[in-house]
């Protein structure tokens, strides 16, 4: 028993270092978005500036709005396309299915600025402007992936006679495919769309190389500002901790919220 | 049944286009030298040559790996106790840890990386916290360490993850079976459990590893315009000075690297010898 209570102890220790380690630099920026002075390191007072200088600032804010209208379509693009591929890829021949699902993981092992040089030529071989048509694209093109690995182990533990059974009985395949085989893979449709709007949120390598043309996103802003010390990326980044955060407590804690009502029930 | 079976179809197409497509033109720019058309296509060497000849260029891609592997192997020393002490706790406290150690995954890397440069600075958090203890100030700023660590705090989680899930995976009787036949904790921790995890310790080995030997704004943002790694070199090829076949060869060797050392990891992992047990 004693052995066991030292080991918790121990336990205790690093796991409290590991939060330090990992929340401390969160913490920091959100400390000193609210600085007065310009410095990075020392705190001259509280006040609103960097946000009011983020908000008023043009090239700031189109690179959020940009960053959220590309997320926000790049999810709702791979999240169709991901849906409808994964439930083509496991009604497909075996030999089919394992090339695609290679040829799937490309991008997802490729290092990102691999995958990054590749689609820039390919775009300015192809003619296309480089802004938001070509981070669109590529963005779904990493995203999708994710969506189809999220999609596809629902797929494979799913009765394949219920859509069988759906046509027989005179649905339309289309019926079948959204009153019954959707419904079945709904959590890993949504998993799988939470990765992808994160994924493209977050983005940088790709993004830095695909883009051009004055359209940025949020990661992009953040690298060509850290340049110089400009306290407004502080404001920038704690509103990006912010949003996160609100979305993935939402995520986590709807289950467990759910879990409890069923047990009170 | 297949009725659905059509609907793989457009997205092969758009595999090959987007995904395959870019692959060999990266193969086919590294391949030749600048200025073809399609019409006049010369395959050439020299990409290769002209890198492997630049003692620059060996330079940037010896300290690239050395980073790398410095981070992968700093990783596993902090990430196997961080994994263990969270293997220990509760189903429910597990949860809780996990959440911890994703969370901060979410946030933008370059967002986090950023955060690190107002605590590194000479009048830094840091160096105020040395200057309570009447120690003078260190340069951490746009040096290896600050690279390393920027590293190491971006992709530890990975490490972390894989090898929490192959300890919670583990069949906790084995650990009560080999104290009911006399094994002490550590010879319990040696033979036993650190075997068992070896799966998760070599695929973290693998996501740690990949990101950072190909990372190029770490080493912009906490090393500085000089710090020089092999992303960066590709970095520039592309964005300033337009070399697309030289750096798209520079990018091929890359890519080469991490299979091989990708190979060599999985190779340890199929390999029964290698983790001393010899089945």
């Amino acid at each position: 028993m004693s052995v066991e209570k030292k080991h918790s102890i121990w336990a205790k220790i690093i796991l409290c270092l590991t939060a330090i380690f990992f929340y401390l630099p969160i913490v920091y920026i959100i400390f000193f978005s609210f600085n007065e002075s310009r410095s990075l390191t020392h705190f001259g007072g509280f006040s609103l500036r960097w946000y009011e200088k983020l908000f008023s600032d043009n090239t700031m804010m189109e690179s959020i709005v940009y960053t959220i209208v590309i997320a926000v379509l790049a999810t709702i693009i791979s999240t169709i396309v991901g849906t409808l591929a994964a439930i083509g890829l496991s009604r497909s021949r075996r030999v089919l299915r394992n090339v695609v699902e290679q040829v799937n993981n490309l991008p997802i092992m490729n290092p990102e600025i691999v995958t990054a040089i590749g689609l820039l030529m390919f775009f300015s071989a192809l003619g296309l402007h480089k802004g938001f048509t070509t981070l669109l694209l590529a963005h779904v093109m990493f995203c999708t992936p994710y969506v189809i690995l999220s999609v596809s182990p629902k797929l494979r533990s799913l009765d394949p006679n219920l859509a069988d059974a759906a046509l027989d009985l005179g649905a339309t395949p289309m019926q079948a495919l959204i009153r019954v085989i959707v419904p079945q893979i709904m959590p890993g449709i949504v998993s799988g769309a939470l990765i992808a709007f994160t994924m493209s949120f977050d983005d940088f390598i790709i993004s830095y190389f695909v883009t051009g043309n004055g359209v940025n996103n949020i990661s992009i802003l953040v690298y060509t500002m850290s340049k110089r010390i400009n306290p407004s990326i502080n404001a920038l980044s704690t509103l990006v901790i912010a949003l996160i955060t609100v979305v993935l407590l939402i995520v986590n804690l709807l289950p467990m919220i759910k879990e409890k009502r069923r047990k009170k029930v | 049944m297949r009725q659905f079976r059509s609907m793989i179809y457009p997205y092969i197409v758009w595999l090959a286009v987007m995904v395959v497509v870019p692959m060999l033109m990266i193969l086919l720019y590294a391949f030749t030298k600048e200025g073809n058309d399609v019409a006049s296509i010369k395959f050439s060497l020299e990409n290769f040559t002209r890198f492997f000849h630049d003692a620059v260029f060996i330079d940037v891609l010896k300290r690239s790996l050395i980073i790398a592997v410095a981070t992968t192997v700093l990783c596993v020393i902090l990430g196997y106790p961080i994994a263990y002490a969270i293997a220990t706790h509760s189903e429910r406290g597990r949860m809780f840890w996990i959440l911890m150690i994703t969370l901060p995954t979410w946030i933008n890397m370059l967002v986090r990386t950023y955060a690190w440069v107002g605590i590194l600075q000479d009048d830094g958090l840091f160096n105020r916290i040395l200057g309570l203890f009447g120690i003078e100030p260190i340069k951490l700023m746009y040096t290896t360490f600050a690279v390393v660590l920027g590293m190491v705090y971006n992709f530890i989680p990975f490490m972390i993850l894989q090898i929490h899930t192959s300890l919670a995976k583990m069949d906790k009787s084995l650990i009560d079976a080999a104290g009911d036949l006399g094994a002490n904790r550590f010879q319990t921790f040696w033979r036993i459990t650190f075997p068992l995890s070896l799966p998760g310790v070599l695929s973290g080995i693998t996501l740690v590893f990949l990101p950072a030997v190909s990372s190029f704004f770490i080493p912009k943002l906490l090393g500085g315009g000089q710090y020089v790694l092999i992303g960066n070199v590709i970095e520039t090829q592309f964005i300033t000075s337009g070399d697309w076949n030289f750096g798209s060869a520079i990018s091929l060797i890359m890519a080469i690297i991490i299979i091989l050392s990708m190979y060599l990891t999985r190779k340890v992992d199929t390999d029964p010898t290698a983790n001393g047990r010899g089945e």
